[in-house]
């Protein structure tokens, strides 16, 4: 009995030694090649790396299903949001002609973009579903400009790794990595279903990411920073930041 | 060892789990559902989020945040420690020795015969106290090959990026809703197995049941017997 036990031992030794240099050598190879997500550090940090790096490594350019017409919800469900600005009233007012998302950092020609001008961009529309972290779900066609086209257009520069993007809100903002920055399915949306792209959904202008959570998919945007660090930006971990202490990655 | 790890990561999930679960106490099956959509099920707790109708008048502060953090984080450690558990089992033939049912005790008979023992309260024999009876072979089977695999099926389906690389994950279980349905229940199963395991524990004796299983207190006990 005792032999095995000392076996085991010996052999548990020796695994969790190569398991504790593989790491090392793990975690030097994901810096190297960007696996490591912003909120890598603090008790959560390996979780999160290990689901970040792993997706993109294996699943970098994989696309959200995408459902027939049929599956469309009839009622989507708008969350609940804070009460709109003064700013958003008045532009509101004027059916959101003077909305304009402007594009600034890590880019050639930085530019403000009006609604007419987005619509000018090669459209596309997909029906994807809306995943809320806190467990419920709907399906809506959505429609708009893909994030990429408005990111070549504006020339974005090599080095850049993030894309941090702006409500009217002040204290709502969000930030993805490149990755899904040039997902093809990233999508500026104006339009939802058979109409404008209502104020409950995020209209005149939302940011979808379908491959992660709800809450990634900003409502009212308005400004794009195309950065090479969210040094400033993420404060993940800190409940009463914009973010409420969410986890940044959230393609899970 | 591979046993302390998942019990610390298996309190965890169930903490963490509750936690997310009350962000919105209700169930549905298929693709999707939500507040405005009829639920298969609802639980009539208080939910941590306004827009959910409990019908009670107050909302819970919402925990999300540390709570799926934790909740991910803890997954992995039971994945990884299942994996290094589950090879070094097929590698030692742990599983073959000491979890299939010996041969003899592969019969309905066999299995009868423990449920009626179990049944009476008869105090358990020489044998039982050195190996495995043949129910709680099959019940550690089922939980390691069964329950424990369809729990993270059933929340690997749940994942937004997962569904986008592996859309069969949730396919196959009828939707996104259904997954998220089918991991409350395998958690509950998994909390019954939690709650007869350590009954049984207590019931043979804590103490020295512990010591069997803290690595470096279990020569003592034993080479007294």
């Amino acid at each position: 009995m005792s032999k095995i036990s000392r076996r085991q031992f010996v052999t548990a030794g020796l695994a969790a030694t190569a398991g504790i240099s593989g790491l090392a050598v793990a975690a030097n190879l994901a810096k190297r090649y960007g696996l490591v997500p912003p909120d890598s550090a603090g008790i959560y940090g390996p979780g999160e790396t290990l689901t970040y790096a792993a997706q993109r490594l294996f699943a970098r350019h994989s696309l959200a299903r995408e459902f027939p017409r049929s599956m469309i919800s009839k009622v989507p469900f708008a969350n609940s949001m804070p009460p709109l600005n003064d700013a958003f009233k008045r532009l509101q007012g004027g059916a959101f002609a003077d909305w304009r998302l402007s594009i600034d950092g890590m880019v050639a020609r930085p530019a403000s973009l009006s609604p007419a001008d987005l619509r000018s961009f090669p459209v596309r529309s997909q029906i994807t579903e809306v995943v809320c972290e806190e467990g419920w779900s709907y399906v809506a066609e959505w429609i708009g400009t893909p994030l990429l086209e408005v990111l070549k257009a504006s020339g974005i520069l090599p080095q850049a790794r993030y894309i941090v993007y702006f409500s009217i809100d002040p204290d709502w903002w969000e930030s993805i990595d490149i990755a899904d920055a040039q997902h093809p399915q990233t999508l500026l949306a104006w339009a939802m279903n058979d109409g404008d792209l209502p104020v409950a959904f995020g209209g005149p202008l939302r940011l979808r990411v379908p491959r992660q959570l709800g809450y990634k998919s900003v409502k009212f945007v308005t400004r794009l920073l195309v950065t090479d660090s969210l040094k400033g930006f993420v404060s993940a971990l800190d409940p009463k930041s914009p973010n409420f202490g969410y986890s940044w990655y959230a393609g899970i | 060892m591979t046993h302390w790890i998942t019990v610390i990561s298996f309190v965890a999930l169930l903490v963490t789990g509750v936690e997310i679960l009350i962000s919105h106490p209700r169930f549905y099956w298929g693709e999707v559902g939500n507040s405005r959509t009829p639920p298969l099920f609802k639980i009539p707790i208080p939910s941590s989020r306004e827009t959910v109708p409990t019908g009670y008048g107050y909302v819970l502060p919402d925990q999300n945040g540390w709570s799926r953090y934790l909740h991910f984080e803890a997954a992995w450690a039971l994945v990884l420690t299942g994996l290094v558990y589950v090879i070094s089992g097929l590698w030692t033939r742990h599983f073959r020795k000491n979890l299939f049912p010996a041969p003899a005790d592969r019969t309905w008979r066999a299995f009868r015969s423990v449920i009626a023992k179990h049944l009476r309260l008869a105090p358990p024999d020489e044998a039982d106290s050195r190996s495995y009876n043949v129910l709680q072979r099959v019940t550690y089977l089922l939980v390691i090959f069964v329950l424990v695999p369809l729990v993270i099926w059933t929340g690997l389906a749940m994942s937004p990026g997962l569904n986008a690389a592996v859309p069969w994950v949730v396919n196959t279980l009828g939707g996104r809703q259904s997954a998220r349905t089918l991991h409350f229940f395998v958690s509950i199963s998994l909390v019954l197995f939690l709650v007869l395991h350590v009954a049984m524990v207590v019931l043979t004796g804590f103490a020295s049941r512990m010591r069997e299983m803290i690595p470096g207190l279990a020569a003592a006990p034993r080479e007294r017997t």
